[in-house]
């Protein structure tokens, strides 16, 4: 099975034309997900206004196609909602505004939620909040220490 | 499609001279070889030349070679064949860790069926070692397969050393040489090797033709039954077209190999230098002389296999990877993870394999595009990010 032409012309569009890659300084809340040993990483930044809206995000991911483009699509879809209307989206709504994954990269989706989910958390701690159905991030990147070890050759 | 295709390992284009010895027999010599009529006459007698044609490239004799529908069949019937064969004599079979799947999975298929495998660690640029292949022999071992060389990393093994060390101890020797087979030379005698697998499509012949040697004398049970073809061992009506092409594929390697052989490692060692030298944090893969002369695999730190090659398609260029996400598993490629790779390198791994098709422009093409590639997607790393602001402070 081919890799390229399993996916969705939006999904190879997202992932050849990334919206919004790169980084927020002081950022009001930074998600890291993922584990570099299974092969994705997630880094959302969140910039989060005084209303609680997100007024700008941004990723950056270590992973395949569909990861890049989960990530590309979730910063799309939470910018200009509200904290409480981030938390909304779901792995689900990035996978259907992909038009889908193939079932192999589902997990992906998934990884994006939890980007989304582990910055907002970020934000809740940082600014002493509560964020209504929020649960804490699984922090799973242990593995990147590793990988720092390795010597550069 | 145009492509810059640097696949080669995983498949290879039928040769146009391939392909005319073959077209009569499928659209008019099209009889079953095994037939009674005249008609038939013809392809029985081309198969046989086809057969003895491949016997002697690799200094066995024509009843020695068994056609098969592939490599894969061919590794299934060596191993399973001479496990059940030998089963009273011992269940211990030995291995390595970097074989291909046809090799793992029926052994691992045969633990399930009450045998014990030895699955052999291979060194840094994937080798066997002879002491350890040695060491893991016991009273109760009845077979060993160890890959010629390696379809990922192209390493190639020490088989006539192993093949002597296993026939020392009474141990029947296998060797998977669907990599090898065409690009290296082979004699079964010198390099003591009692079965062997190869597949034409590797070596510019068909799809869906290869072959076992069985050397004669060698105890092994039928796996495919059926009919009396190949000598009442391999059941299945004759794929004579698929054999008359392996047999002129075989012709063309032999008269080819060491052209083809001076001109892949050429192109292979600038591609390889180039790689090395202009893009920062990668790890070559394999032995760098031990290996086969159209092989390169790398490493390409803080990325991601799949997205690469996505990447390089886009740019027209076709290559393979051993990241998890292009095997559908979680694990990246238990060959890079058997040399010591931890699995967030061997996420980022990359195979090109040339043939003697390559052009020096198609190299510096594809360095070009992943010297882009590797920046871009580095650009996006959240691995990258991090490495830079640690080596800055």
């Amino acid at each position: 099975m081919s890799q390229v032409t399993e996916y969705s012309e939006k999904v190879l569009d997202h992932f050849t034309n990334p919206r919004n890659v790169g980084e927020i300084e002081n950022a009001a809340g930074v998600g890291t997900v993922g584990n570099a040993k299974c092969g994705d990483i997630m880094r959302m930044y969140l910039d989060i206004d005084e209303n609680q809206i997100v007024r700008e995000a941004k990723f950056k991911t270590f992973g395949c196609g569909a990861a890049v483009a989960t990530s590309s699509m979730a910063t799309e879809l939470v910018k200009g909602k509200t904290v409480q209307e981030a938390l909304l989206v779901t792995n689900k709504a990035v996978m259907e505004a992909l038009d889908g994954l193939p079932p192999v990269k589902v997990h992906c989706s998934l990884l994006a939620e939890e980007a989304i989910h582990a910055a907002l958390w970020d934000y809740a701690e940082k600014n002493n909040i509560t964020i209504e159905g929020l649960k804490p991030p699984v922090n799973d990147i242990d593995e990147t220490e590793k990988f720092y070890k390795m010597e550069t050759e | 499609m145009e492509c810059i295709y640097l696949d080669n390992a995983a498949t290879t284009k039928v040769a146009p001279e391939v392909f005319e010895v073959m077209k009569p027999y499928l659209i008019e010599e099209y009889a079953n070889p095994s037939s009674a009529y005249r008609f038939a006459g013809q392809t029985s007698g081309k198969v046989d030349e086809a057969r003895k044609t491949i016997a002697d490239f690799i200094g066995a004799n024509e009843n020695e070679i068994y056609f098969t529908s592939g490599g894969s069949e061919a590794d299934n019937w060596a191993i399973k064949g001479v496990a059940d064969a030998l089963s009273a004599k011992g269940k211990h079979i030995i291995t390595t860790k970097i074989e291909h799947h046809a090799v793992l999975h029926t052994c691992e298929y045969l633990e399930k069926h009450g045998y014990e495998v030895t699955y052999l660690e291979v060194d840094e640029y994937g080798l066997v070692d002879p002491a350890k292949f040695e060491a893991a022999i016991r009273p109760d071992t009845i077979l060993a397969s160890v890959m010629f060389a390696n379809n990922e990393i192209g390493t190639i093994e020490p088989i006539a050393e192993l093949g002597k060390i296993a026939h020392e101890h009474g141990v029947v020797f296998h060797t998977d040489a669907v990599q090898a087979f065409g690009h290296v030379r082979i004699n079964v005698d010198e390099m003591n090797i009692d079965l062997l697998s190869a597949s034409a499509h590797k070596l510019n012949g068909p799809k869906g033709v290869g072959l076992l040697y069985l050397r004669k004398g060698t105890n092994v049970t039928t796996l495919i039954h059926g009919g009396s073809q190949e000598r009442g061992r391999r059941a299945g009506t004759t794929n004579s077209a698929g054999i008359i092409g392996f047999g002129k594929a075989v012709e063309l390697a032999d008269a080819r190999l060491e052209a083809n052989h001076e001109y892949e490692t050429k192109l292979r060692n600038k591609l390889i230098e180039r790689v090395t030298a202009e893009i920062p944090y990668v790890k070559f893969n394999g032995h760098p002389e031990k290996r086969l002369s159209n092989n390169t695999n790398f490493c390409f730190r803080f990325i991601e296999g799949e997205s690469l090659l996505i990447m390089l398609d886009q740019n027209k260029i076709c290559a393979s990877s051993g990241s998890a996400c292009t095997s559908g598993s979680l694990d990246p490629s238990h060959v890079l993870l058997a040399i010591g790779l931890p699995h967030e390198i061997a996420h980022g791994s990359i195979r090109f394999t040339l043939s003697a098709e390559t052009t020096e422009e198609e190299i510096d093409y594809t360095v070009e595009a992943l010297k882009k590639i590797v920046e871009r997607l580095r650009s996006m790393s959240p691995l990258y990010e991090d490495f830079v602001k640690k080596n800055k402070a």
